[in-house]
């Protein structure tokens, strides 16, 4: 993998890219048509995003298609889970020591 | 009880920020202290099977927390947070950082600020801890981080289960 993943997702028409050929797949062109900016500048977003294997594309006939790789995606969703699941962890050991404390002070 | 206290995660990208906040069952007195004294904090603030173990806290503005993650292997993460601001009961802020056990600093890894603010409703207190990274990047490199561990913590669980 090239690209940064983080990085990839960190710019705001690089997500909306990944959401509009997430519910289909798209020609550079009708990507473009998205957009206010130029094409040149649609394609390097493309480009981000394909180094980080984040869109795949196929070519049908003479047109490429860009495709959404949920794959890629879900490895990003597994990062953020386990980051939360280190502070779910983390928080239920100190409702337990809450609960001590509450108890030990009853009885004194 | 456990399932009726919100927590709420998110990471803003735009901002550099993970958000993170957290209702406990205790009033604000307790929860203070769980989060300010290292004695409270060695208790829970290394998610299991992991242990933190303070070696020096100096807790006021200006002061530092020098703890060391310990593993179940007893291999050691040396952290620190030098504390900025304190309003007793209200919030703290601190820098943290990966350091070595005479708190000298890791220059490969990125610190960020963590400003905990606590109010307390009905004998609920809420924490909300804000973690601001100086750019994208730094979040990556600890989520990466957070990521091997989790993996490790779950490691460590299943082992638990296979001995019931």
């Amino acid at each position: 993998m090239k690209g940064d993943i983080f990085q990839a997702i960190a710019d705001p028409t690089r997500r909306a890219i990944l959401v509009l050929i997430a519910s289909q797949s798209m020609t550079p062109n009708a990507l473009a048509e998205h957009f206010d900016t130029t094409r040149q500048a649609v394609s390097k977003h493309i480009k981000v995003l394909a180094d980080c294997e984040l869109l795949t594309q196929n070519k049908v006939g003479r047109e490429i298609h860009y495709y959404f790789n949920p794959v890629k995606m879900k490895e990003l969703d597994h990062w953020l889970t386990q980051f939360k699941k280190h502070w779910e962890d983390r928080f239920n050991q100190l409702d337990q020591l809450l609960i001590n404390l509450n108890s030990d002070s009853n009885e004194k | 009880m456990k399932s009726n206290l919100l927590m709420n995660f998110s990471v803003d990208k735009e901002n550099n920020r993970v958000n993170v906040e957290r209702e406990f069952a205790a009033p604000v007195g307790k929860v203070w202290a769980a989060w300010t004294q290292s004695e409270l904090l060695d208790l829970w603030w290394a998610p299991r099977p992991w242990k933190a173990r303070t070696k020096s806290q100096d807790f006021r503005e200006g002061g530092s927390w020098l703890y060391a993650m310990v593993g179940p292997e007893g291999e050691e993460h040396w952290a620190k947070l030098d504390y900025k601001t304190i309003n007793p009961q209200k919030s703290f802020s601190g820098i943290d950082a990966f350091c070595d056990e005479n708190g000298t600093l890791n220059e490969e890894f990125a610190r960020s600020t963590w400003t905990n603010t606590f109010t307390e409703a009905d004998g609920t207190t809420t924490v909300s801890v804000v973690i601001q990274y100086d750019k994208y990047e730094d979040i990556e490199q600890i989520m990466e981080m957070g990521f091997k561990e989790g993996f490790t913590m779950a490691l460590g669980n299943l082992d638990e289960l296979l001995e019931k």
